[in-house]
């Protein structure tokens, strides 16, 4: 009972990870409608210039802002320059132009600040509670995750300018008839998508190290997550990444022959599985075709 | 994110060729003929002035177009996402490594093998895919992508497939005391091969079959609704997208002359899709020049420089995109109608 329970907190806290993932990819999900395979490597982006802030001796709660701010400028200015030509180009080729920014920002993270694994400093401290089974951080991490979701929620819910991105996603004509300005909603929706994966990538790289590819496997489990949650819903996304976490603890723990190379195939196959009864995840929104 | 948007582009583009009439038309066809014939001529006599590496490297994009083709079979004709098909390139390439080096089959005798394995395989995989579709789909088979890799190196199949360690593959000598090296003779064989396929793919697109996955394509529902059976249609075009791209794996086995889990990761997977992109989504002969890309792009990109070649090969990629957003495909598509426009005037 206690080993299930220890399982379970740590689930809750790598699922933590996943979960901050899996809002951003669902937040950029909602302003473009694609799955943008560059979201890791854009947050990794970000927790360098994190790191380069503190290496030059930036106080911590400087940093985040600061790190945030610029991430959010650079995922405004990546739509522009790069999305933006695109224009309504088939979803393959938007795909591969993800792929070209994913070799872009890795290479260029790896030139400047070369592959080796370099340790990321937590904003909390260290330290645990509750006689070790939870540290710290972790504790921070799911706390900052969840207050990100609220304010989101707030943001969409309450704000002229969330409902304006919430139109401009829904039905881009009739918000532009109203007097929207859709293309800079949809940067907006960048730079926010940018700005969570900032959070993300300084909550994650004090537990998975920081080098230009320690996102790869995160951004698959927060894909996960977010399909499995439903990418139109940024709770469920939230849920989804906290049960992929979960799944993986307890997979790995108690069917001995899946150890630690099989977790992420276990996860998967759930997910995929979920979805075969689920077509649009736990909680996605079914859509209606007219023929 | 609707499949119809990939393809409506198409749609539209053939049209204006549909009614350009017979003068046009043969106009076209004779040139495209022309084309092919220059590239068969060019292609037989390659690796007689090739270096061996040359001849190595273009084996190699022929064995990727061939992969290429069958992904645009499932993608390009029928509509369905697969950011997975690594997955079935390794199993074939397993398929002929474990029947060549652990019990001792011809090598020829692989390829029929790892097809069928690969029909079945893609038939079953086509099964669960029928309840998914856009991103969802391409999230299901991009975990297969990742998932097999670590299959393959499960204990319980260590000893067929030796692990992590991989197996060394004995490379076939020229037959019949043709006065070829084995990479020459390989060569020849991966370009029959790929030839038959590609004719073999036209013909499937030309045939009721064909016309029946591009109905499902551009309208599912329409498509049902006139009687076609799209869950069977849907499955039997992964079925035949897992045969090119699991020929493909064995010939790639074959050729590398070792195989090992790391060799299939999803990397495999996303570089099948941008070839296929860059050639040109449901333009069959695009498969080349995807697998041209895929194949020499990266090196290019390499060549210019070092410390910085995944930038290169992203804004060679991003660049593409923009001067071509429908690939080759589209960019010939268009050409090709301005030209009989021109003609018609």
């Amino acid at each position: 009972m206690e080993l299930l329970a220890q399982q379970l907190i740590t689930g809750v806290a790598t699922g933590g990870i996943y979960a901050c993932m899996a809002l951003a990819v669902v937040m950029i999900y909602q302003a473009i409608h694609h799955l943008n395979f560059a979201q890791g490597e854009m947050a990794m982006f970000s927790t360098f210039i994190a790191w380069q802030m503190l290496a030059w001796g930036i106080p911590y709660w400087l940093v985040i802002p600061l790190a945030v701010a610029v991430s959010f400028v650079g995922g405004m200015a990546i739509e522009r320059i790069v999305i933006r030509p695109l224009g309504d180009a088939p979803v393959l080729s938007h795909i591969v132009v993800f792929i070209g920014l994913f070799a872009i920002i890795n290479s260029s993270a790896g030139f400047i600040w070369e592959f080796t694994i370099k340790p990321f400093p937590s904003p909390f401290g260290e330290g645990s509670l509750f006689n070790g089974l939870i540290s710290n951080h972790q504790v921070g991490m799911i706390a900052v995750t969840l207050a990100v979701l609220v304010l989101l929620f707030a943001f969409f819910r309450y704000t002229r300018i969330g409902l304006a991105m919430r139109a401009a996603a829904e039905n881009p004509v009739s918000a532009r008839l109203v007097g929207i300005r859709v293309g800079w909603m949809v940067a907006l929706g960048w730079g926010m998508a940018a700005a969570i994966g900032a959070v993300g990538g300084i909550l994650i790289a004090p537990i998975v190290f920081l080098e230009p590819n320690m996102m790869l496997s995160i951004l698959l489990y927060g894909f996960a997550g977010a399909v499995l949650g439903g990418l139109t819903s940024p709770a469920g996304a939230v849920f989804g990444g906290f049960m992929v976490g979960i799944i993986e603890n307890l997979a790995g723990t108690y069917i001995p022959e899946i150890g630690d190379e099989l977790k992420l195939p276990i996860a998967l196959f759930l997910i995929v599985t979920v979805l075969v009864f689920k077509p649009t995840g736990l909680f996605g929104r079914v859509v209606v075709q007219r023929v | 994110m609707s499949v119809d948007s990939m393809t409506s582009n198409e749609t539209k583009i053939s049209v204006p060729g549909a009614r350009a009439g017979s003068a046009a038309g043969t106009g076209y066809a004779t040139i495209a003929r022309f084309g092919l014939l220059v590239v068969l001529a060019a292609g037989v006599a390659a690796p007689f002035f090739a270096g061996s590496f040359l001849v190595f490297q273009l084996t190699m994009m022929l064995i990727y177009a061939i992969a290429i083709l069958g992904l645009n079979i499932l993608t390009g004709i029928n509509g369905q996402f697969s950011l997975g098909h690594g997955a079935f390139y390794a199993v074939g390439a397993y398929t002929a490594a474990i029947m060549m080096e652990q019990f001792g089959i011809g090598y020829l005798w692989t390829l029929p093998a790892a097809g069928v394995i690969c029909f079945v395989t893609g038939f079953l995989f086509g099964l669960p895919a029928l309840r998914l579709e856009g991103v969802y789909l391409a999230l299901a088979t991009f975990a297969l992508a990742v998932v097999t890799p670590q299959l393959f190196k499960l204990s319980p199949f260590e000893p067929w497939t030796s692990g992590v360690m991989g197996i060394v593959v004995i490379q076939p000598g020229a037959p019949f005391g043709l006065p070829l090296s084995g990479d020459q003779w390989l060569y020849f064989l991966t370009l029959f091969i790929g030839l038959v396929g590609y004719v073999c793919a036209r013909n499937l697109v030309r045939s009721r079959t064909g016309r029946a996955l591009m109905a499902i394509r551009d309208n599912p529902i329409a498509a049902r609704s006139m009687g076609i059976n799209t869950a069977l249609y849907k499955s039997l075009a992964f079925g035949v997208s897992a045969v090119y791209t699991g020929v493909a794996g064995a010939l790639g086995a074959i050729v590398v002359q070792f195989i090992n889990p790391d060799s299939f990761s999803f990397t495999l997977s996303v570089a099948l899709v941008v070839g296929l992109v860059v050639g040109g989504v449901g333009w069959l002969p695009g498969a080349l020049f995807g697998g041209a890309f895929i194949m020499f792009v990266p090196n290019i990109a390499e060549g210019l420089s070092k410390g910085l070649s995944g930038a290169v090969y992203g804004v060679i990629l991003i660049l593409l995109m923009y001067l071509m957003p429908t690939g080759l495909g589209g960019l010939a598509k268009t050409a090709a109608r301005a030209f009989t426009r021109r003609r018609q005037e």
